[in-house]
């Protein structure tokens, strides 16, 4: 499953990306790059930067400095319409529903189906909401209710639908499976696996190292805002991503003694 | 662990209803509607509160006369109140609607008294449209500004609008240095529906007609489109109800409106006039609807069209459930918050505009404390102030419970603090009703 990564051109190349709050540098200073077809886990503890970093990307925050290219091409994000006319869809870890509205308002929010007369098209948004959600999740029904009124699962199953019904290109998905239990967990990795074989590329955000390295072809650890480093998930052990996470060093400069504290 | 009890309460009250179906009760037929049991609930109110006072006051309130004026009465605070549930929907407040409508009244009427006279001379035809719609602009104008002031610098909109609330005040006073501007132009007082300002009995049943067609034609449309997608539809009988109730009202209200005649002084000269004999029994000329009532009635359809079938109610409904999500959705939430204060603004111009037509004069207290009962009414037709839900037939209701109370109790002659004290009390325990209710029907 491995993508060869040095021919191709990258559906996303983020360079030298700082972000700071105040005087706090949330990301410094930090390079990552996306194939099609591949997933690159972003792990990392609290307030390591995963999320500002990809929010860079998602349009919802401004990098300070660094560029983004998309497939080759340098481009300016900032704001979120920005990021969706380039393909990228972003499925939040919270959720990002406008809770008093039904589920297909939230599927269209912001691309609204229009009628010839330039007024909402209700029926047609419904109706390619059903569609999206024959697919995605087939007992859901709730189609009129607002979406706060639905469980868990069901308002995750709106959200990735809005987010997978776009032809994107570029999936970031910020704690998929946080609000699931073991069932929808599982049907998110199946998801994942279908949009890679689409040639999708995904910025996996996790806590679940266990879900990284069933899903991920590379994993990007961060530690207080810098890139600790990207490896192939193949070359490395769970130990070797711990050891990145916690003590911010790559696999052969961990000493013997710090794998033994890391064990405890 | 809580999605675990959300699924099984939602479960059970699947159940429940399912129970409730079988017995085919009076509530799961109202379900089979679609009809806001909200909305039921509060037509229910007003005829309890109608019929009560009908016969605390002796049968003086259910009569054409009566209703007329009090469907005249309610316009100006149903028109404001439409606009006021999208600002409340989006999570704002405007406090400053009744000071707006003085500024904005006092400048419309000294365009037409004093400025516009000199270029066009007096009653010039054009004279009533060029107020009003400098007047809307104005409106525009200060709602706007006021919105920028929220959205993009960033200042809460209840300190904004109560800087409004002083400033409009202070300018609607210096505008004319305190004085009354009157009179109005010819054309213009039709617009208060006093004393020429009524469209006749024919034409108002052409109104009814009317509306009664686009009324099935909507459900019709409504049905074939559902239809055409294969979703599931309401049963026939429901549609049928929907339609003999909608039609019945709007007819059963021109019926009323219509048997208020002309009083007999002016039937009488009116019959001079035109050269008609005095019959027997007196002349009965319909008056017909007022004109603030069918500006009302135009600017509620309008405000229910934008609140449901645009682009820019949908937003103002989605910033009001989770303004994080709008923004992140790509929704321009700051302009959209801007456009809904420049909105209201206009409605106050409309509003100020019926007020000053129906007063024949501006003065600057115009509007005093009215942006309590705007607020007031918008929040007992169902708007929660927390933001992301009301609705615009709601508020239009809520305007007319409140002017209902107001006036059967002048009809009672109940003193004017008593009056406060009862509609104060009123609206707490609406809204008190409407969120124990609302509590029942989540858990």
């Amino acid at each position: 499953m491995t993508v060869e990564t040095t021919q191709q051109v990258p559906l996303v190349e983020m360079r030298d990306i700082r972000v700071a709050f105040g005087g706090v540098h949330a990301v410094d200073g930090v390079s990552i790059d996306l194939y099609p077809g591949e997933v690159v886990a972003l792990v990392g503890g609290n307030g390591a930067g995963k999320t500002t970093l990809i929010k860079t990307l998602s349009g919802a925050h401004r990098a300070d400095s660094g560029q983004i290219k998309v497939n080759g091409e340098r481009v300016s994000i900032t704001t979120p319409r920005d990021a969706k006319a380039l393909g990228v869809e972003t499925l939040y870890q919270t959720l990002a529903l406008a809770d008093n509205v039904d589920a297909p308002a939230n599927m269209f929010l912001g691309r609204e189906l229009m009628t010839r007369w330039g007024t909402l098209d209700d029926t047609a948004m419904e109706d390619a909401t059903r569609k999206v959600m024959g697919r995605l999740n087939p007992v859901f029904e709730n189609f009129k209710s607002p979406v706060n009124s639905l469980s868990g699962g069901q308002r995750q199953s709106v959200a990735i639908a809005r987010a997978v019904h776009f032809n994107a290109r570029i999936l970031i998905m910020d704690e998929p499976s946080a609000a699931l239990g073991p069932a929808e967990t599982a049907e998110v990795a199946k998801l994942i696996m279908q949009l890679k074989e689409e040639g999708i590329g995904i910025f996996l955000i996790s806590h679940d190292i266990h879900d990284v390295f069933d899903q991920a072809d590379r994993i990007a650890v961060m530690l207080q805002g810098k890139l600790v480093g990207i490896v192939k998930k193949d070359d490395v052990t769970m130990d070797d991503v711990l050891a990145m996470i916690i003590i911010g060093k790559l696999p052969g400069e961990v000493t013997e003694s710090e794998l033994e504290d890391l064990r405890g | 662990m809580a999605d675990a009890t959300e699924i099984i309460e939602a479960d059970e009250k699947i159940e429940g209803d399912e129970k409730k179906g079988a017995r085919r009760s009076f509530g799961a037929m109202l379900r089979a509607t679609e009809i806001d049991t909200h909305f039921v609930g509060m037509v229910a109110a007003l005829l309890v509160i109608w019929v009560g006072f009908h016969i605390m006051s002796g049968g003086t309130f259910l009569t054409a006369r009566n209703l007329w004026n009090l469907s005249v009465q309610t316009s100006a605070v149903a028109i404001m109140a439409t606009g006021m549930v999208l600002i409340i929907v989006s999570r704002n407040i405007d406090l400053s609607v009744g000071s707006m409508l003085a500024t904005v009244g006092m400048a419309m009427a000294l365009l037409q008294a004093e400025i516009l006279p000199k270029w066009l001379g007096y009653d010039h035809w054009a004279t009533w449209i060029i107020a009003l719609i400098l007047g809307m602009l104005l409106g525009a104008a200060i709602g706007g500004l006021q919105g920028f002031v929220v959205a993009y610098v960033g200042v809460p909109s209840f300190i904004v609008t109560l800087g409004g609330l002083l400033v409009w005040r202070g300018v609607a006073w210096w505008e004319a240095s305190g004085r009354t501007i009157a009179p109005m132009d010819a054309t213009f007082q039709l617009l208060g529906g006093l004393p020429r300002g009524r469209i006749g009995g024919v034409p108002s049943w052409i109104v009814g007609i009317v509306a009664s067609v686009a009324f099935v034609a909507m459900l019709i449309v409504g049905r074939r489109r559902r239809l055409k997608y294969g979703f599931r539809l309401r049963p026939r009988w429901a549609e049928i109800v929907l339609g003999v109730f909608g039609c019945g009202a709007v007819l059963g209200a021109v019926a009323v409106i219509n048997r208020y005649y002309m009083p007999e002084n002016l039937a009488r000269q009116f019959a001079e006039d035109h050269g008609i004999a005095w019959p027997e029994g007196g002349l009965h000329i319909s008056l017909g609807i007022a004109s603030p009532v069918l500006i009302a009635i135009g600017v509620g359809l309008a405000l229910t069209f934008i609140a449901t079938r645009v682009r820019f109610g949908r937003y103002v409904y989605a910033i009001g459930g989770n303004p994080e999500a709008a923004e992140l959705a790509g929704i321009n939430t700051r302009w959209t918050i801007v456009k809904s204060f420049a909105l209201m603004g206009v409605l106050v111009a409309l509003a100020a505009a019926v007020q000053v037509a129906r007063l024949n004069a501006a003065v600057s207290g115009l509007g005093d404390g009215t942006e309590l009962y705007v607020i007031a009414a918008a929040v007992i037709g169902g708007t929660s102030l927390l933001g992301g839900s009301g609705t615009i037939s709601g508020a239009v209701l809520g305007a007319l419970v409140m002017q209902s109370l107001q006036s059967g109790m002048v009809l009672m002659g109940v003193d004017a603090p008593i009056q406060q004290i009862v509609v104060g009390v009123v609206l707490v325990v609406a809204v008190a009703i409407d969120s124990i209710y609302r509590r029942r029907s989540t858990t």
